[in-house]
């Protein structure tokens, strides 16, 4: 298995440092503002970003986490079915702007299910969609994210690796790995 | 990413503790789905179900069907008293016809023990069990470990106690199936008569004394006596029944302990319990019944998603 590194440690504090601002740049107050992170990889993201977040604003942000499996379009189309996470949003999203944060953006497919999964709890005045890792020409749908940590040209044959301590890795680290034959 | 070792869900009996497990993650998520301002989710929007009732159900039937819409799936009803089943066809033919319209599951409650069994063997469509005769009802096991689950934190190391006819249950026996699979102990409760004669087989307790048995257990589930099963008398009278098993506010209360009081449904008030023990706060029959809900989508959704249409 061959891996490249994306981003170690250091760089990925300044991109998370960049994204924080250019929220608030949009968001200024964050006062109709919420977060929520997509289950199952997303939210650690977004816990860090919140985090951050917090810091700068100096003020509470509603954090929650938005699980996608029941509104997949890949149901009955794969061998194993996919397994639910919690979806856990105990603020009201109808009105708000929200951040949808995700560690990679692919062929778009879960963010559409996000979509519709979102539309479950209310109907937010606007949504925007930021992602750790943006991978180049790979969408599906028409699909793009509002804020990118880093665009990243890959193969159909590779995969993204996010490595986060919050999820047990030691240290902060994004892969591009070769998937093995 | 798991899933169910079967692809039909016709008894507790073949499924693993894992299964179990996996039902039971699954049906936690979808019970927060149901507790949702929208209700709903689109998992099973290609699937058509058939709920073929040869017998009479109200909490059953209601509970799959409000799974099935819940899950977006098209659902299909048949009851026997209203089909040609009363003209003389048989079971398979029935199903087949069923079948050949392009449904892709089938939700099936039969007088007969193992009819279910016997359609797995014949048909490609996958199976749920909704009661076999006397013989297996793996839904309602299903959500009685998760009801005492959710109540009591977890089912391994819990004492529970079935009260009633176990001779007639198929509640009892796939109760017994799954709590010794999650590692509680199990207890049957009831007149000699109206326990089978091999019931220690199963590695259960059998008590004759209901106050014993009450003073015995965490978690007390109580039966129906099922008089439409019974072709001979078990016992001289109803009254004589619920003079010694049947349970009231009294009894639960000069237990002195935190008792957990559940019942499959229907109750017949008055007999196995007394109005005020099945409201009292003991009971959780109400959540039972929400719980159900919830692990038939689970399962709808594991079953579903493990037969690709490729």
């Amino acid at each position: 298995m061959q891996k490249k590194l994306v981003l170690d440690s250091n760089q990925l504090d300044i991109t998370l440092d960049r994204l924080c601002q250019q929220l608030i740049e949009a968001h200024s107050h964050f006062s109709d503002s919420v977060i929520l992170g997509m289950q199952p990889r997303g939210i650690f993201l977004a816990e860090l970003i919140h985090a951050k977040l917090e810091k700068l604003v100096k003020k509470k942000i509603p954090l929650g986490y938005l699980d996608t499996t029941f509104h997949r379009d890949d149901f009955r189309r794969r061998e194993i079915p996919a397994k639910a996470s919690e979806t856990r949003i105990d603020f009201v999203i109808e009105g708000k702007n929200v951040i949808l944060i995700d560690d990679v953006l692919f062929t778009g497919r879960t963010v559409r299910a996000a979509l519709d999964a979102m539309i479950a709890f209310g109907r937010p005045s606007k949504v925007e969609l930021l992602v750790l890792v943006d991978r180049k020409y790979t969408r599906d749908l028409p699909i793009a994210a509002d804020y990118v940590g880093r665009y990243v040209d890959t193969l159909e044959s590779q995969r993204v690796l996010v490595e986060l301590e919050a999820q047990g890795y030691r240290q902060n680290k994004i892969w591009l790995v070769n998937k093995d034959k | 990413m798991s899933k169910l070792s079967q692809r039909h869900l016709l008894g507790i009996k073949n499924l693993t503790r894992q299964d179990l497990e996996l039902i039971f993650e699954t049906a936690d998520n979808f019970k927060d789905v149901i507790n949702r301002p929208i209700k709903k989710v689109p998992s099973l929007r290609d699937v058509t179900i058939a709920n073929v009732f040869f017998e009479n159900s109200t909490r059953t039937r209601l509970s799959f069907e409000l799974a099935e819409k819940r899950l977006s799936a098209d659902v299909v009803n048949f009851s026997t008293s209203t089909s040609s089943v009363k003209k003389g066809e048989t079971l398979l033919d029935t199903v087949n016809n069923i079948l050949a319209m392009k449904v892709d599951m089938v939700v099936m409650r039969h007088a007969s023990v193992g009819a279910p069994h016997f359609l797995a063997k014949h048909i490609k469509a996958n199976i749920i069990n909704a009661g076999d005769g006397t013989h297996e009802h793996p839904t309602q096991a299903l959500l009685d470990s998760f009801s005492i689950r959710e109540k009591l934190g977890a089912v391994e190391g819990k004492k529970i106690a079935i009260i009633g006819d176990i001779l007639h249950s198929r509640v009892a026996l796939s109760n017994i199936f799954a709590l010794k699979k999650l590692g509680a102990e199990v207890m049957a409760c009831g007149p000699p008569t109206l326990l089978p004669k091999y019931i220690a087989s199963l590695g259960v307790i059998v008590e004759w004394d209901v106050k014993k048995a009450l003073a015995w257990c965490d978690v007390a589930n109580v039966l129906r006596i099922q008089l439409e099963r019974q072709q001979i008398k078990y016992f001289p009278s109803l009254r004589e029944y619920s003079l010694y098993y049947g349970i009231n506010k009294k009894i639960l209360d000069d237990l002195k302990k935190e008792i957990v009081l559940m019942h499959p449904g229907p109750i017949n008030r008055g007999v196995e319990l007394t109005s005020d023990a099945a409201d009292s706060h003991h009971s959780i029959i109400l959540d039972q019944v929400e719980n159900g809900v919830a692990i038939r989508m689970a399962v709808l959704y594991l079953l579903a998603g493990a037969n690709s249409p490729k």
